[in-house]
């Protein structure tokens, strides 16, 4: 059980990750509010409880690792960084601006705390498994964490990464799949159905955590259920797309599309009464 | 100018590759290698003997193997990923494209079996648009050798350089051109023969035909200047443009699509100062099975081309 202190901390970063999310995007006009709500609360607990690094030293090459492999997630994953202490909260209005350093798509050359450039769906994973590969080369205890989308896994790198991420017994591995059942045309099972997909990852030598991805309890105390067995582990985070605001849960409308003037006041209120609630 | 002479000795690169590996092995324990598969006949499979431990077999999924060569170098490792250039650059470049060039992360593709010369397995083991390929991305340094003396001065040199780098090196044995080490650098090319009729520049496995054709041409009086550009990008463009000050014209050759090769980076680079130009490659065309050197006849990869297209060139201009 973590205290209920800690859960209330993370809950209000992720209450903050969603505001920023909204702010950034509504700012740029473009972007994609409903993928990165619904891994706020992953990325909350992320980086601010579970991965060991540092702000101050964003290549310390100690530090837990984290590939945002659907990132379209930028916004939230900026959020967090920022909120983290990465670079200053107000950079986050630049989201898309040219010339800023918050490219549309997470850059690792330009945005401290982004560990890998990801935004073509299903590289992120391939790449995750190198990085097990060099700790595990050079003795280090650092993990791994790859965020997949759900629709990412329609890719057939993503089966190639995750065939060699159990060949070679990489354990400091973690996958998290943002389980929102949503892609850009349709709910996943119409469009290329991915069930059963706890079942498919077992086949591939994974242990599979089926959790509740909006549940901070649960996903804190997931991490401590993971075993350096050799296997790699995916956390299948059920989830809802554009988590937090309600006319964006569960639609489809809000993948890869801005708030309207009226619909970020709408949002950011009914953000802000969440916050209010969380106070109480 | 360098020396170079074409004997009746041989070396195959693939051989001279797996000897600079493990030399640089011994030297640098960051160096890692991955393979697809492949690695009997892209000899990395000798540094994996050696160094069991920085050896991975990734399988036949190479686009994967890109993506786990940039994770890798993303924690601080020169990583080389080897396979057949069709598969290196074809299957994977999305992969190449997005983990390795954008991010301008440390890792060398050393493909093997480019070009016709690839013989037997026919058009579709025969990479001819590997250099148009890697040529477009931003940050990507191309190579393609002549002989084995200079391969093994390009595997260190690449090491050095902290970027991506694609190197493209064929299947056949090739003729000894270089007899001492230590002229191989990155973005250099170098005079074989002066002349002043016209600059003949050639990469890879065509620089030992440029170099034959040097001689038939002195047979007809023709005085050839051959280039040896062993970097396609970037390109010695100082070189080309003072070659087509000096000669008034050139004739490129590769083993290699004319479109988007070495024949297009010289033409770019002359483009404000145009002089006449061939560019002597495979004419938008896939191969097709056959022994190496038939291929090379077929498609005009010989010195006799050479020759017949320089005489062409100036009999027009």
């Amino acid at each position: 059980m973590h205290d209920e202190k800690l859960i209330k901390e993370i809950k209000r970063k992720a209450l903050e990750i969603r505001k920023w999310v909204i702010e950034s995007v509504y700012r740029a006009g473009s972007g994609h509010p409903g993928g990165s709500l619904s891994v706020a609360d992953i990325l909350a607990c992320l980086y601010f409880h579970e991965m060991r690094h540092n702000p101050k030293d964003p290549k310390w090459p100690d530090r837990d690792r984290l590939v945002l492999s659907k990132g379209h997630a930028a916004p939230a994953l900026y959020a967090a960084l920022a909120l983290a202490g990465y670079f200053p909260v107000e950079e986050l209005k630049n989201l898309r601006k040219i010339g800023h350093f918050l490219q549309g798509h997470p850059c690792m050359k330009k945005v401290p705390g982004v560990d890998m450039s990801t935004g073509s769906l299903g590289h992120g994973l391939s790449v995750a498994v190198g990085m097990a590969l060099a700790g595990k080369l050079d003795k280090k205890d650092y993990r791994v964490f790859a965020i997949l989308g759900d629709g990412e896994v329609q890719e057939g790198q993503i089966w190639e990464a995750a065939n060699a991420a159990s060949h070679y017994k990489l354990d400091n591995l973690i996958a998290i799949l943002d389980r929102n059942k949503l892609q850009i045309d349709g709910p996943t099972e119409e469009i290329m159905h991915l069930e059963p997909l706890a079942w498919r990852w077992q086949a591939f030598g994974w242990d599979v955590i089926e959790i509740d991805g909006h549940d901070i309890e649960e996903i804190l105390g997931t991490f401590h259920e993971i075993k350096l067995n050799e296997k790699p582990t995916i956390i299948i985070a059920n989830t809802i797309k554009g988590k937090g605001v309600s006319f964006m849960e569960g639609t489809l409308s809000f993948h890869g599309k801005p708030p309207s003037e009226e619909q970020y006041i709408r949002a950011m209120s009914e953000l802000e009464q969440a916050e209010r609630e969380l106070n109480d | 100018m360098i020396d170079a002479t074409i004997t009746d000795k041989k070396r195959n690169l693939r051989d001279a590759y797996s000897s600079a590996l493990i030399a640089l092995g011994r030297r640098n324990p960051d160096v890692v290698v991955l393979d697809a598969d492949l690695a009997l006949s892209t000899k990395t499979k000798r540094f994996g003997t050696v160094f069991p431990d920085r050896f991975f077999d990734m399988g036949i999924a190479e686009a994967n193997m890109m993506g786990v060569a940039a994770g890798l170098a993303a924690c601080g490792k020169i990583v080389f990923a080897s396979t057949f250039a069709v598969f290196a650059t074809g299957r994977s470049y999305d992969a190449i494209r997005q983990s390795i060039a954008y991010p301008e992360l440390n890792v060398k593709i050393v493909a093997t079996h480019a070009g016709i010369s690839v013989g037997g397995d026919g058009a579709s083991h025969q990479m001819l648009e590997d250099i148009a390929l890697m040529r477009a991305l931003p940050n990507m340094v191309v190579i393609a050798p002549a002989d084995a003396t200079e391969m093994e001065d390009v595997v260190p040199a690449i090491a050095e350089h902290n970027g991506p780098c694609y190197v493209r090196i064929g299947r056949a044995d090739a003729p000894i051109l270089f007899e001492t080490h230590g002229m191989f650098e990155i973005g250099k090319g170098y005079v074989l023969r002066e002349g002043s009729d016209i600059t003949v520049i050639a990469t890879g496995t065509m620089t030992a035909e440029a170099l034959k054709a040097y001689d038939l041409l002195k047979k007809e009086k023709i005085d050839a200047r051959i280039i040896h550009m062993p970097t396609i990008k970037p390109l010695d463009e100082k070189l080309v443009r003072k070659a087509a000050k000096e000669t008034g014209r050139i004739i490129t050759c590769e083993e290699h699509t004319v479109i988007g090769g070495l024949g297009d980076a010289v033409a770019m680079a002359i483009a404000k100062k145009p002089v006449p130009m061939i560019r002597i490659g495979v004419n938008d065309v896939f191969g097709e099975s056959g022994e190496a050197w038939q291929l090379m006849e077929k498609y005009g990869l010989t010195a006799e081309n050479i020759v017949k297209r320089a005489k062409e060139l100036i009999k027009k201009s």
